[in-house]
């Protein structure tokens, strides 16, 4: 079920994605679609009542949560900033070139 | 686990407002709010290192984008086929979720991961990295190419950046005109 309201998330970005003319609210579908894949791989590697994978002395480690996808996910949030940036400093440049944000716009005055 | 669904549900609604927003700046403000939602839901995840990582991010994000959109406003327009694109889209959207729910179905059920290689990295971790957080051991030590990768990643989106928003070597637009006259 939580799974599921995580793909409505990503369904929401990717409606965003597929239907807006501004090019700004395009680039926020893609980040709504980055944080809903942050937040499913997250929550495939919770375990229920589980404890936050750093280790101390005397500790039982069995209920620990998986530390693998916590680790891809750090990786993936970063990675997520330098293409967001790429993304709109594009957009900013199509703006100083067109004077507007609108797709279709910017598609009529090709050339 | 109610705190985590109500903290989705305020994500969808932000979700939501961030796309549907007049003007752009408000509608930046609310994925703002939807990232640090994921934060906190990081932090109820048991992901405190992600929380701290996501919270940087968000903010650097938020500044990046309100330099997008700061005195850039664009009014709402519909064009003619704006009834049958949103059907399709919707029907997409639909079709999407279905298979979702039925992807979801084959997943581990919440709450209890199969960590079958996350099992090794657990028991020789301490011993053969030395290091008591386990995400730091893994990126840094049994993943480190594949924090290589993200430098490399991201050194590479930098310099893109600016290469794309360089002042020095481009034509002003005095320059554009006086070339375009010639």
């Amino acid at each position: 079920m939580i799974y599921f309201l995580c793909m409505v998330l990503f369904a929401i970005g990717l409606y965003g994605v597929l239907r807006k003319r501004n090019l700004v609210k395009i680039i926020l579908g893609l980040v709504i679609i980055e944080y809903a894949t942050h937040l499913l791989f997250i929550l495939i590697g919770y375990r229920m009542n589980g404890r936050a994978p750093i280790l101390a002395e005397g500790e039982v480690i069995a209920n620990i949560v998986d530390p693998l996808p916590q680790a891809l996910v750090l990786t993936a949030i970063v990675i997520s900033l330098g293409v967001t940036a790429l993304v709109v400093s594009l957009a900013i440049r199509i703006y100083d070139r067109y004077r507007t944000f609108d797709i279709t716009k910017i598609r009529r005055l090709r050339g | 686990m109610l705190e985590l669904y109500l903290l989705l549900g305020f994500m969808i609604v932000g979700a939501i407002i961030a796309l549907e927003a007049k003007d752009m700046v408000s509608s930046v403000i609310a994925v703002g709010a939807v990232g640090l939602g994921t934060s906190i839901a990081f932090l109820i995840l048991k992901a405190p290192d992600l929380a701290i990582t996501q919270l940087t991010v968000e903010i650097l994000m938020l500044i990046i984008l309100i330099r997008a959109t700061l005195r850039r406003d664009l009014p709402f327009s519909t064009s003619g086929r704006w009834l049958l694109n949103t059907v399709i889209t919707v029907l997409f959207l639909g079709v999407f979720l279905a298979v979702a729910y039925f992807a979801i179905k084959d997943l581990p059920r919440f709450g209890s991961p199969i960590m079958r290689v996350a099992k090794i990295y657990i028991a020789e971790g301490l011993k053969s990295t030395g290091a008591t957080n386990l995400v730091s051991s893994v990126i840094l030590d049994f993943r480190a190419y594949d924090t290589l990768g993200e430098a490399t990643v991201l050194f590479t989106a930098a310099i893109g950046v600016i290469a794309v928003m360089r002042r020095i070597g481009r034509k002003t637009e005095d320059e554009k005109v006086k070339a375009d006259d010639e």
